[in-house]
Formats: C-alpha cells, structure tokens, sequence
C-alpha cells in the first residue's frame, strides 16, 4: 500500500514536468491549423462539426494537399470556458506551431479567441459563433467568421414572417446576448418590412433551463397572432412539448430560428411541429452534385447523415485552403489579404464568398418548415437562401464596424 | 381568474419535481453530512435509465411506471455502490472534503453518460393515459402536471410515514439530530447511512425519472438541476423535508408569477429569496441550529511557522519560478502565470475558510469583481493598466465588506450558501447589465500595457503580484489577527468571553480574503484579455473549493498544492478523450489515498521518507 501511494504520489508530483517537455517536432512538409472548440460542453453540435473537417482534410489531402503539404490539425477542447481557450490558443500558436487558428461555437468563447486573435495578430476563422458583435461592433483585422449570423438567420424568416397575416407578434427567447440579437435582429427586419406589426409580448427563460408550463402560459394570455422563437436544444423540445399540450400553436403560425437544423429538429421526433416556418438544413433532400458528393462521402466515413455542423466543419476546411492557396504562404499578414472578398467557388452547399468590409462569409442556409415525413422530422418546401441578401451593403457594415 | 389558477398549478407541477430531488438531498445532508454534488448526476441517470426502459418495454401505462420505479431502484443502487467503494472511506476527513469526492462522481458520470447514450438530446414519449391537457375554468392543464402534483405531496407523506412510524426512520431522524448520541447507542452507523444515501439517491432517479414525459433528456440535466435543488434544501432548513417542500412550492409558485411581470427574473429569483430568507432565519424555514455543520472532527493542529531547512526549500521554489522563463518555453510561462493567479484565488479562499472557518461557495464573486472593476477602468475610464489593477482588489474588498456582512452573521453551510446567492446576484446583474458590463459578450481588449506587453514581463509582474498577495495572507496568517481568527473558528465561545468581537473579526477576515482574491482576478483579466460572466460563476467558485480541499484545508500549503494540481492535471488531460472521466478518476484516487489533502498525503509521504532513512 505504502509502495502504490508513495508511486502514486510520485506521479503526480512528476507531472508538471510534462508541460516541459520538448515537443515532437512535425514534419517540415505539413501545415498545421490550430482548432479549438467546446466538445465537452456541447457535444451535440461539436461532434458532427468535427466530423466535418476531419472529412475536408482527408479529402484535401487525399488530393495532394495545399502547396503540396498535407494540413494537420490540431484539435483541443476548451471546456466551456473563455479563459481556457485562450490559453488553448496560445499553446496552438507557441508550441504546436499553428498557422492560424479556427472553431469555436459558443459566441462568448469566439469573441474572447477573435481579441486575442487581434492581440497576437493571429488569422483566426470563427466557424460556428452567430454573434453579430464578432465581425460589426468588436470585428478586428484577424478575425472572420463562417456561419451566417444571427442576424442574417433573423433577417431570412423576418422576410417569411412578412407575408403572413399576423400583425401582433410574441417572442421567446433565451435569456442571453443569442437570444437577445436574435429577438432585436428580427424585430428591426420585421417592422421595416410590415410597419404595421406589433411585439405584444417577450419571454427570457434562462438558457438550459426554461420553465415551460408558465412560459407557454404567459405567451398565451397575450393572445398573439403569430409567434417567434429562438429556444433551442433541450428548452425548445421542452417548448414545444408543453406549448402543443396547452394548445399554444393552434391556429397559430410561428417562426422559429434553426429549428429545421438537424442538431435541434431531430431529437423532437415524432412531435416535431406542423408547419413551422425555420432556418436549418435539409441534410439528406439537397440534390446538387456537390452536395451529394459531400453527403455521400460523410456516410461512407461515419455511417450518418452531415448534420448542420458537418456543413460549417467542412466548409471551414475548404475556405482555409483556398484562403492559403490563394495567399501562396502561410504568412498572415498574406492569409489575410487572400481572404479579402475571398471566393469559395464550390462547396456542397454552393459558392460563398468573406467579404472585405466585415469579414462575413456570405455562405446561406435554408428556410423551409417543419414537417412530419413517414414518422421522421424534416424541413420541406425548403429553398436556399443566399446570406449575400441577408446582410446591409458592404459600406453600411463597414460602419458598424470600429475604426482600425 | 382561470389564467391565474393555470399558472398556479403548472408552478405547483415544478414544485413537485424540485421537491423529488431537494428532499433526496436533504436527507442525505442530514445523515451524512455530505454535500453531494452528485445528486444532479444521479437525477440525469435516472432520466437516462428511465428512458431506456421505457423506449424498450412500450409496455402501456403498467410498462410506464414499472420503468420509472425501476430506474429510481437502479439509481439508488448506483447510489449504494458510491457510498461503499467512495464515501464510507471518507467519513472521517475533514468538513465537506467529501464534497470533491462527489465532485469526481459527477465528472466521471457525465462522460460515462455521454459515452453510452450519445451526445444528442433524447425525447422520450408523453405519460400513456396522461398525454393530454383537460380543461379547468376554461384553461387547458397538462394531465400529467396534475399527476406530478399529486406524486410530490405523495412522496413527501411517505418519506414522513417510514420516519415517524418505522424503526429506521427513527434512527434516521435521530441521526439527523445527533450522530454522536446515536452512534454511542449503538447503532451500526455505516448501513444507517449507506441506506440513507440509497434513499436520497433513488429519490433523485425518481426525480429524473418523473421528467421523461416533460423535457428532452440532455446531458445539462446535471449541472441544470443542482444550485437549484441545493437553494430549495438551504430554503427549506438543512436535513427538513417538510422544509424542502415547502420551499420547492415556494420557489415554484414564485417564479410561474413572477416571469409574467419581469420575464429576466428567473436567472437569479431562487437566490434572491434564498438570501432574503436566511437574512430573516438563520437555519432556513424549517432547519434547527446546529444543523449547519459536519460531523465532529479532530480539533486542527496550530499552524507552525517553517523551520530553517524547510525556509530555505520553499525560497529555493520560488527562485527556480522566478528563473523558469529562462529555460521553459514561452507557452510554459503563459501556463505558469494562469498557475499563479488560481494559486492565489486558493489561498485568499483558505484563508476564509481554513483560517477563518468561513466555508463559501461563491468567491468567485470577488475574483470576478476584481477583474470586471479592471477592465471597466481601462475600458470606461480610460486608466492605464497598474492603476486599473490597483482598483481591481479595491472594488473586491467593497464587494466583500458589503456581502460579509451579511453573511458573517450565518454559520457553516448557510454560510457558505448565502455566499453563493450573493456571487448568484452579482453574476446576475454582470450579465443582465448589458450596457455597462457588455453581459455575456464580456469586455474585450483589456490588454497590458505596451511595457508588459511580452509574455515574460507579464510573467514577472504577475509574479510579484501573486507570489506578494500568497505572502501577505501567510503573514497575517500568523499574526495577532490570524490568532484571533482561528480561536474564533475552534470556539466561538471562548473567544467571546475573553472579549473578542467574534463577528467583526471575521468580517474583516472575509474582506481581506474578498480583497486577495479580487487582485487574484486583476492579474487574471490582464493575461487573458477579456473577462466574461464565467468568472463569477459557480463553476468558477466551485473549482477555488475544489483546490482547497483537495489540496488539504489543514495546512497552508495546501491551496498551493490543490491549485497546481488542478489546473496543471486538467491542463494535461483536457487534451485526451473522455478527459473528464479521467480527471474524475484522478480526483478520486487523490481522495482515498490522502483524505487529508495533498497536503497531508504530502507530509505523510515525508515522514514515511525520513522514517526509511533513518
């Protein structure tokens, strides 16, 4: 017993010698990209997400890499918490040679990366966070961002909620700066479109943890005519649950913000709702050759269908080796130029392109609504909506952005 | 009139549901005295079972209830495996130390849960017979809400029939009273409390159970649940389940009413009244005085002051830190520097509680009001950086004298709980108040100055600072102040009667430990960058806990231990798979090997050396 507690101890005492140590020196002929993202704390949408990318680089290297290198990345969790993924980055940069750095989802972890990123004039790819703030009120040189924002998701089904009938609105969101921007976003869309309409009432339940049943109540009693949510996750199947048992969505349209997204739509199964007017992505319906390539090539690998995160994880891939081919180094400063205005021109989802003035990509999503089909949840009647037409013009996000 | 009554009873629903799981753990503290960080881990386990029974069997309303009464066993029997091969060897260890065995528990669950139903949300089906809404006075109410309704007052006059009318109930209540007493009767203490700790973890499962019909399973549920279920049994009075009820209805009934008015408000309520309550009573509604503390221990050893040998070691130390940018490599000083601020946030948090016998849950709050005062001078007011680093700890210690007050007037665990109501409040308000604390979009760009600006001068500054603030708590330690503090913490009565203000002592010891912490967090939100609502979180608080217990309360090296190991294992691990269930098992094996603490294991481990040499 003395023996094994004395090693034991021995061990442990031992291990700051392990930070230390030299690392294993990579190949000179490799580039390697340096990822960090919340795979413990929300394993959902990081896992798909890393199944993304991990397809884009085999595939990349399959090919013959980039500059004829093969990318490596670099993956490390961040456990949910900003200050880690900060010292995660700077572990990436200082010792395992990263030539930038990419992911991140919950927005507060993707500001906090995209400052140090400003800080340490680093190239940093901001694949998942839909924080408006992150390329308009605190965008910075380094930073650029993949996923269509909040706002654009908003400003895509305020343009379906315009042509409804309904004219008083209730909304529900969750109480944080997402459901905050997300609520504002569409509000502002949705009165410049229809003047007319009026937001009777407004929901905060706390992230994670709504009270449903007095929720749905206090929506109710407002009497709207139509209703947008932003609950997601665990919140939106409890939402959902109790707003169909209290009769909350009868006779009553509503427009819901990545609800047609696989990570959320999926796990509502058999009570996924009527009708519902959503963002998301039709994984399996979109038939164009690229997407079917992409879709047929992540079955064979990890025997599911891409899920939203698949998308942004390949998607991420694809721009930074376009990003460093068209640089022809992984320089940043060189990084960077390439990705002003940046095209992607073929990617399953179709081209995109980063915009100059607030490094936004202009990559879409889908609009479509909820349905029932055979027993399994799915988006129809779905179109793709091209973010480009979702954001203000160049100049005018020029402006929101803070003078460099 | 029907609208009100509507929203009464869904708030009556989640009472009952928050009743389930508080009395669980409410038992468990009043046997046991164990704080049991687990019991949000068993109430997901027992939502995950549940389901997987239920999907399975599709057995109509019979195959329903059997699978929640099945995995409410099943969790119980987890419960029962937890108790023997963790906690049955730790009851002897100092106060709350149990609490980060607990703590690993809840590690490993979680990613065993992951690691066997997935990642992604499970929706199980509505309640057979009960999946519809009837209609009172024209409002449709969910009918399983009504069942749950029922099934909370239920459970509550069972748990009240087996202690009032069986033999082991007695014991129980008995136990709850005085454990010593009982123990001297002879009663075999170890199964009195294996089986009170099956009985609040079953209760826990049936909790989770319960909620298949209501929300999706998630891997949240754990971490969701928690600080809810411990402010119901805070509310309540430690070890009452009558309490527990009763504050579960409160809470509920509370905040179904109060969103129709403030729709923010339910990020804070439960703390908010928890607060208010224990302002006005002491011990919670129903609680009685002496339940607020653990099992008797052995009284501490007086601190000693280092002799020479050991002087010259620890100068050594610091030398070799003070030289380490010479050698490691620029990451390596990075990673010292976030080694140094978590060290000082421990030891300003052991010399709360292991100086000033002052448990706390929530001092997070100064770290994080440290840090937010230091970016909000750089970023509002425009100061350069040493000035906003010097505001950090002022602003911490007005923060500190103001909730000590408080709080001081309360004793151990509802101390430590209206701490973390008042680090609740303050992390409410950081991240409702957009306008001036940017909310959960944080403060960005509070980098140092061009001066400091390369890791190693930051290194440096940071050195002094943390190293100074770890040695001005030592010395005080040992001054005439730190005398009274810990005679005031081994006997409040004694120190009395020989004239000492007790509570003025302590509440100057909180404001000073508040005070280290908050340049703790200065330090902090210079190396980062940007300070965000996560430092006055719980979580946050929780880890300071952690270091210090496992590092040992006992010595005052301790934290220093707790927190290099901490932050420098999950540094290490983090970068595996399934890295939480190894910390946990790291965690784990640290407790039953040294149940006093890295520190005691430590000064075992030099003994045991000495003894071999000599």
């Amino acid at each position: 017993m003395t023996l094994i507690r004395r090693t034991v101890l021995g061990a442990l005492a031992a291990l700051p010698l392990a930070a230390l140590m030299p690392q294993i020196a990579r190949a000179a002929d490799t580039i390697v990209l340096g990822e960090v993202n919340s795979y413990t704390r929300l394993p959902a949408f990081t896992e798909p997400y890393k199944k993304g990318w991990e397809l884009a680089i085999e595939q990349i290297n399959a090919a013959g890499g980039v500059l004829g290198k093969d990318l490596v990345v670099v993956s490390r969790d961040d456990t949910g918490d900003p200050a880690t993924a900060i010292r995660i980055a700077e572990e990436l940069i200082a010792k395992e040679g990263a030539v930038m750095i990419f992911g991140t989802f919950l927005s507060n972890i993707g500001l906090a990366v995209a400052d140090f990123a400003n800080q340490k004039q680093v190239f940093f790819l901001a694949s998942e966070p839909l924080s408006d703030a992150l390329v308009w009120s605190k965008g910075n040189k380094y930073t650029y961002r993949l996923r269509p924002s909040t706002h654009m998701q908003a400003a895509m089904l305020a343009e379906q909620a315009a042509k409804l009938d309904a004219v008083k609105w209730a909304t529900v969101a969750p109480n944080y700066a997402y459901g905050q921007d997300a609520v504002a976003a569409f509000k502002a869309e949705l009165t410049r479109l229809r003047p007319d309409v009026e937001f009777v009432e407004e929901q905060w339940p706390p992230v994670f943890k709504i009270d449903a049943g007095p929720t749905v109540r206090a929506l109710e009693a407002s009497k709207p005519d139509a209703i947008y949510n932003v609950t997601f996750g665990g919140d939106l199947a409890k939402f959902v649950r109790e707003g169909s048992l209290r009769y909350l969505f009868d006779d009553r349209p509503v427009v819901s913000l990545l609800t047609g997204e696989p990570e959320y739509l999926e796990p509502l199964q058999g009570e996924t709702p009527n009708g519902w007017i959503v963002t998301g992505y039709p994984s399996t319906d979109i038939d164009t050759p690229e997407h079917k390539a992409f879709a047929e090539a992540y079955m064979a690998k990890f025997g599911e269908a891409p899920k939203t995160g698949s998308i942004v994880g390949y998607n991420s891939v694809l721009s930074i080796a376009a990003a460093i081919t068209k640089a022809g180094s992984t320089d940043t400063e060189a990084m960077l130029a390439a990705m002003e205005g940046l095209e992607v021109s073929s990617s399953p989802t179709g081209p995109f392109m980063f915009r100059a003035a607030d490094h936004q990509s202009t990559m879409g999503a889908y609009v479509g609504k909820t349905a029932l089909v055979d027993g399994q949840p799915k988006m129809v009647d779905w179109t793709y909506a091209d973010g480009a037409a979702y954001l203000p013009s160049e100049e005018e996000a020029a402006k929101l952005r803070p003078a460099e | 009139m029907g609208f009100y009554l509507a929203q009464l009873l869904t708030g009556l629903a989640n009472a009952s549901s928050l009743f389930l799981i508080a009395s669980g753990l409410s038992i468990i503290f009043g046997v046991t005295r164990i704080v049991n960080f687990a019991h949000g881990s068993f109430y997901m386990l027992g939502a995950y079972l549940a389901y997987t029974l239920v999907t399975t069997l599709q057995g109509g309303i019979p195959g329903y209830w059997f699978s929640v009464l099945a995995a409410a066993v099943l969790v119980g029997g987890i419960g029962l495996v937890v108790e023997l091969t963790i906690l049955r060897r730790i009851y002897r260890a100092p106060e709350l130390f149990q609490l980060v065995a607990t703590f690993g528990v809840v590690l490993i669950v979680q990613d065993a849960t992951l690691a066997i139903w997935g990642a992604e949300d499970l929706l199980g089906p509505r309640a057979p017979g009960l999946d519809r809404a009837v209609r009172l006075m024209g409002e449709p109410i969910p009918e399983y809400d009504l069942a749950l309704i029922a099934i909370g007052p239920a459970v509550l006059a069972a748990i009240w029939l087996v202690f009032h009318r069986t033999r082991w109930g007695v014991l129980v209540r008995a136990a709850t009273q005085d454990r010593e007493m009982v123990g001297a009767l002879g009663v075999n203490q170890a199964w009195l409390f294996s089986a009170a700790f099956v009985l609040g973890s079953a209760l826990a499962g049936l909790g989770g159970a319960l909620q298949i019909p209501r929300e999706a399973v998630s891997l949240q549920m754990d971490l969701s649940i928690i600080g809810e279920a411990f402010v119901v049994v805070v509310i309540g009075g430690m070890g009452s389940v009558t309490g527990a009820f009763v504050a579960a209805v409160l809470i509920s009934v509370l905040n179904a009413f109060a969103i129709l008015i403030f729709p923010q408000v339910s990020i804070v309520l439960p703390f908010v009244v928890m607060a208010a309550v224990l302002i006005v009573r002491p011990y919670g509604l129903f609680g009685r005085p002496g339940s607020e503390h653990g099992g008797a221990e052995e009284p501490e050893q007086p601190l000693r002051l280092l002799d020479q040998r050991s002087t010259m070691v620890l100068l050594a130390l610091v030398a070799m830190l003070a030289f380490s940018p010479a050698v490691v490599s620029d990451f390596t000083t990075i990673l010292l520097v976030d080694v140094m601020v978590a060290t000082l946030f421990a030891v300003s948090l052991h010399f709360m509680m292991g100086i000033g016998g002052m448990v706390s849950f929530g001092h997070a709050a100064y770290f994080g009001v440290g840090a937010y005062a230091a970016a909000m001078a750089v970023k509002m007011l425009g100061w350069g950086m040493l000035p906003a680093m010097a505001l950090g700890p002022v602003a911490a210690a007005l923060a500190a004298l103001f909730f000590g007050w408080f709080c001081v007037r309360l004793s151990g665990v509802y101390l430590a709980m209206l701490t973390m109501a008042a680090a609740q409040i303050l992390w409410g308000v950081t991240f409702q108040w957009q306008e001036v604390t940017g909310g959960d979009d944080g403060i960005l760009g509070v980098w140092p100055a061009e001066w400091a600006s390369s890791d190693r001068v930051y290194f440096y500054l940071a050195l002094v600072l943390c190293l100074g603030g770890i040695w001005l708590l030592r010395r005080v330690a040992h001054s005439p102040f730190g005398y009274t503090l810990r005679g005031v913490r081994d006997s409040r009565i004694r120190a009395e009667a020989i004239g000492i203000d007790t509570r003025f002592h302590q509440w100057m010891g909180f404001t000073l430990a508040g005070t280290l912490a908050g340049l703790a967090g200065a330090v902090f939100v210079f190396s980062k960058g940007s300070v965000f609502p996560d430092a006055l979180s719980i979580g946050h608080s929780i880890d300071g806990l952690i270091m210090v217990l496992l590092g040992g309360i006992h010595a005052l090296a301790g934290p220093v231990y707790g927190a290099m190991a901490m932050v420098l294992i999950e540094d290490w691990v983090s970068r595996l798979d399934y890295w939480r269930f190894i910390f946990g098992g790291i965690i784990l094996t640290v407790v039953l090997l040294a149940p006093d603490g890295i520190a005691g294991g430590v000064r075992r481990l030099i003994q045991l050396v000495r003894r071999d040499a000599a």
